[in-house]
Formats: structure tokens, sequence, C-alpha cells
């Protein structure tokens, strides 16, 4: 579907996209997730031909998009981070004209434009000026813009910013509707919906593909450093002889609290679930275990960890040299 | 193409800019033709349209300032260059848009040499050409506007610059005779047009090596004319930018009603000059 390869994108003397390489598959929701000033933008406007590159290439369907821009823009739908909306148009004529500059055939021009007047949910307000439409009216009429003729591709750069929560719904649920018959890639720095709606994420930051897997196997990055909560009705020290038994455990970090109970964080050698031998250590002195709980990293740490990291932290190095190895394996 | 054409050619008649544009011109020419045709009798239309050219210098940067700096600045460019569309034919698109509004002054300016003709005697042919170079002089305004728009996200600077132009482009004449006309100084003035030349080049392509290239090899070429006859550079600085002089074509059809062939080419090669100029610097702006 869509290949890009060695980007490098330059402003003057700053390195906006630095070496991205990736490839996007058939039917799957995309997810570029990143802080702000990541290049997440950047390499949107270069996969749609807005931009070019410094270096690299972008190929869609086989179509370089500088070499062959009419071609390959024909797959793409395109929804940029401010709607390209004609405030003097209605919403109707928009949408017309939109369909006429992607060459759809006068014939059925009328019919896909009503078709995603209903899907974006704009039938009311089709015969008003742009310029009088509220901001969520106006990201779903540049949406309607980008769906038209529903393209192979659909790329939308922060689809959600600006609406209410219910349009939110509405927005994520119209993307997944979409994504049964074509690939939709969507940007955010929200991360809570990237791993809401999408199949694969990709992490940016300054410029470089810092991770990309399922939200799920993301959060599994870090398991090799594995930490198990637990809360206990005893004393620090009697917890201590407790524990002392099992063996997996390297380090124990205890907080006595107001109420007589005690919090432990117990880190584990190897990544081995040693969450039976807990419970049966406490059970067998009698003790009430209270909570017991495995502490997953959850995706916010990890972004945290990967965006922010120096460049030195051990999960971006180990993920970068993987990157190298398989990177058009995505 | 059509698309882009028919939106824009829409927008100039629903923002207003055209119809002021169109009633502007209009009016102006109508004020020129009752004083010299209606009131003082003078037979040839192409007199009035004369000083209708006045009013180009200001109506015609109205209405080129938006066309490309207001998409750039609302991001609606973006639509426009994402599209399955040729930058070329984005253009063009723009630019016979603004030729079209244009055209519908030129086109009620036919009438006015029939009114003549119920008075009396008229000059239909020489009045019938000069409406054509007119409304062709204009076409050539609207490629530098359409250009100097290009350049910039703020109409109201696209609006002064291009005005500037146009106003240089009229006092052309007047300017020209402080030139110098010694062979020494037309070398001079070579190298200097062919060093200004040379840095858009350079700024366009960002290759030292061609733009470097040039410019010696102009040098060169300069230097060893002049060494072997040095009196093709005499006066050749008035007769190259003579020729900047757009209007004088126009003026000589409505003064003296010699209609200037080469004049014509010359129109048309300045259009086709500045649509090229205005796609590469849209072209440019995408890799800088």
């Amino acid at each position: 579907m869509i290949e890009v390869k060695n980007l490098v994108k330059k402003y003057g003397n700053h390195l906006a996209i630095d070496n991205l390489s990736f490839k996007i598959e058939k039917g799957k929701i995309y997810g570029f997730l990143g802080p702000n000033g990541a290049g997440k933008s950047t390499t949107m406007n270069i996969m749609t031909g807005y931009l070019g590159a410094t270096k690299g290439e972008v190929l869609i369907n086989g179509h370089d998009i500088l070499k062959e821009p009419r071609e390959a823009k024909k797959y793409i739908g395109y929804l940029p981070e401010l709607p390209p909306l004609y405030m003097e148009m209605t919403v109707l004529e928009y949408l017309d004209f939109a369909a006429e500059l992607k060459g759809i055939p006068k014939g059925q021009r009328k019919s896909s434009v009503e078709e995603v007047l209903e899907l974006v949910k704009l039938t009311d307000v089709r015969g008003r000026l742009i310029r009088n439409l509220s901001k969520g009216y106006r990201q779903r009429a540049g949406l309607a813009q980008a769906i038209l003729g529903f393209p192979d591709i659909v790329i939308l750069d922060e689809p959600t910013v600006g609406l209410d929560p219910k349009q939110i719904i509405e927005i994520r649920e119209l993307i997944r509707k979409l994504a049964k018959d074509h690939t939709v890639i969507l940007s955010s720095h929200i991360l809570a919906e990237v791993k809401e709606v999408c199949d694969y994420i990709m992490i940016i930051a300054k410029g470089r593909l810092v991770a990309s897997d399922t939200p799920d196997n993301l959060e599994h990055l870090m398991d090799d450093a594995k930490f198990i909560e637990i809360q206990a009705k005893a004393e620090p020290s009697r917890i201590k002889e407790i524990l002392e038994p099992i063996q997996e455990i390297s380090s124990v970090k205890m907080e006595e609290r107001e109420d007589g109970t005690t919090f432990a964080t117990l880190e584990t050698k190897e990544n081995t679930d040693i969450r039976e031998k807990v419970f049966f250590a406490f059970a067998d002195q009698k003790c009430p275990l209270l909570l017991l709980n495995t502490n997953n990293v959850s995706l916010e740490e990890i972004f945290l960890e990967l965006t922010q990291g120096d460049g030195e932290s051990k999960l971006l190095l180990s993920k970068r040299e993987g990157d190298e190895t398989d990177a058009g394996d995505l | 193409m059509l698309a882009i054409y028919k939106r824009e050619l829409k927008s100039y008649f629903q923002s207003m800019i055209g119809c002021v544009f169109v009633a502007f011109l209009v009016a102006f020419t109508g004020i020129y033709f009752m004083a010299y045709n209606l009131n003082a009798g003078y037979p040839y239309f192409s007199y009035t349209l004369s000083g209708s050219l006045l009013v180009f210098i200001v109506g015609i940067p109205l209405l080129t300032m938006r066309s490309f700096s207001e998409e750039r600045k609302n991001k609606t460019d973006q639509l426009l260059l994402t599209a399955p569309v040729g930058l070329p034919q984005v253009v063009l698109g723009k630019y016979l848009a603004m030729v079209s509004v244009l055209a519908a002054p030129n086109i009620i300016f036919c009438l006015f040499p029939l009114i003549i003709k119920l008075q009396g005697i008229s000059y239909l042919k020489v009045d019938y050409i000069s409406i054509g170079v007119f409304f062709l002089l204009g076409c050539v305004y609207i490629a530098i506007g359409m250009f100097l728009s290009s350049l910039t996200e703020s109409q109201i600077i696209a609006f002064i610059t291009a005005f500037g132009v146009l106003l240089v482009l009229y006092l052309w004449d007047g300017i020209l005779s402080f030139l110098p006309s010694s062979a020494s100084s037309g070398v001079v003035g070579i190298i200097i047009l062919l060093t200004i030349a040379v840095a858009y080049i350079q700024q366009m392509t960002g290759n030292w090596l061609i733009s470097g290239g040039i410019e010696l090899i102009g040098i060169a070429a300069c230097v060893i004319t002049y060494v072997m006859k040095s009196s093709l550079f005499e006066n050749i600085l008035t007769k190259i930018l003579g020729k900047l002089a757009l209007a004088n074509v126009f003026m000589d059809i409505t003064s003296n009603s010699i209609v200037d062939v080469s004049g014509i080419i010359l129109y048309l090669s300045i259009i086709a000059v500045f649509i090229f100029l205005t796609v590469q610097t849209i072209q440019r702006r995408r890799w800088s």
C-alpha cells in the first residue's frame, strides 16, 4: 500500500524528519503517536505530496508521489491539521468542488457527495456557509472531503481535535467503519485515542520512528522488568520474614501505612510469575494479604519513556536496533 | 482545472471583488467616454480606453492579490496540491478565472464604439483592436499580479507590490530617460541585469555550479563583445529596458493607430513567463 523509505526532511538547519522508514498494509488503522513537533504532520504532508522530501521516497501502491503525483494522489484522501475549507462556500458547494477536483465522474458526483454527507452527519447543515459553522462541523466537512469518493487510503491529521466527547465517539466509529475496506492513518498526541482506535501504533519522536507495534505488544515491551505490588496487614519486618524464602525476588521496597498495613513493591529477577508463591507464603503464615497485583507498564509510561528519553534509554536503543534489521516488516 | 476555474470565478462574484472590479472599470471608462466622445465629440473610443489604463493599476492588483496568498494563509492550498491535479492546471485554472473577470468589462466596452457609430462617423476596426489589446495588456498585468501573490501570504503585501510594479511600468518611459547611453555604462548595465537573473536562478535551484557558470560565461561574452565592437552597447539599456514600457504597444494603437504585432507577441510571452514563474515559486516552496 504505502512504502516510506529513508525519509528525511530539513527545514533550513532543523531536522524535522530523520531517516523514517515504514510500510503500511491494507485494511488496518494506523496511528501516528508523538508529542507536539515530533514530525507527524510533516510526515503526513510528505506522504500526501503537499511537501517535498529532502531525501527518500514515498510509494503509494507502487507509484512514487513525486514522480507520478497524479496517479499516486488518486488513492489518497487527506484531512490536514487545519481543514482546508473555503469559508465563502456552502457545505454542498464545497463538497461538489472537491468531488470534481478529485476527478469523480460527473454522473456519480451527486450520489457520492450525498453518501458522504450522510456518513459524517452533515445533511442538516448542507446549505449553510462554512463560515457560519462551528468547529466540530467544520472538522466534519474536512473529513467528508477526505473520504469523498472513498479512496483506498485515508490520512487524517488529528481528526478529533476541537470536537466534543460525543462527536469524538462518532468520529471514532466512523473511522472504524471506514477501516473495514480502507486503510486509515491518523495522527494524534492523545494516547487514549490511539490506543482505542488503532490496530497498529507508530511512535514518532524527534522525527524518528522509535517504536511500532500493536497496542498490546507495545505494552509488553517493558515486561522484562516486572513488578508486583502487595499490601498486607503486618509490620514491614514481618513481611520481610515471610518473603525471605522466595528466591526470585531481587529487591523489595516497603512503605508502612497509617492503618497498620504495609504496601510493598517486589521486583523479580526474571520474567517469572511469583504471585502464587507470594500468596501461599502469606497464607502459611496466616498473615492477611489485602492486595496482590502485577504492575504492568502502561502505554503512557512507554510513550513517555520513548519520547522523552535522551536517546540513551534501554528500550529506545534495543527497539531501534530491531528497527534497522526489520524495517520493512511492520 | 475546470473545477478550479469554476470555483474561482464563482468566488470572485460571491466575494464582491469581481463585481467591484467590473463596476470600477466600467464606471471610469464611462466617465472618460462621456467627456471625450460624447461631450467633445471625438470619434475614437480607443482614446478613451487609454485614459482607463490608469484604472488597471489599482484594479488589477485588487483582482490578483488574493489568488494565491489567501489559499496559502487559509491552508486551502493543501486541498489543491494533494488532489490528483497537476500544479500547472491549478495555476492556469486560477489565471483563466481572473482573465474571465477581466473579460466582463471588456465585453461591455464593445458596446461603446457602436454608440459612437449611432452618432455619425466611427472607426470600428481601430476601436475593436484597441479593446482587444487593452484586454491583452490586462492579462499581462494579471500574470504579474498573480506571480507576486504567489510570493506572499499576505493579501495586503500582494496588493501593494503589484500596485508598485504596475505603477513603475506605467511611468517607465519617464524613468528610462535617466539611464546613461554610453557604451561602457551599457556593458555595466547588462552585467548587472545578468547578475540579477543569475541570483534568481541560484535562489531557485540552489546550485552554485550552474549559476556561477552562467554568470562567468555571461560576463566573458559581454567583455569580449565590448572589446570587439563597443558601438553595440550604445543605448543598449534604453533599447532593452524600453521594451518593459508595456503600455506603449497599446498606446501606439490609441494615439497613432499603429498595431505592433511584435508587441502582441511580447505580451503573450510575458504572460507565459509569469505563469511559469508562478508554478515554479509554488513548486519551490514545497521543498524549502
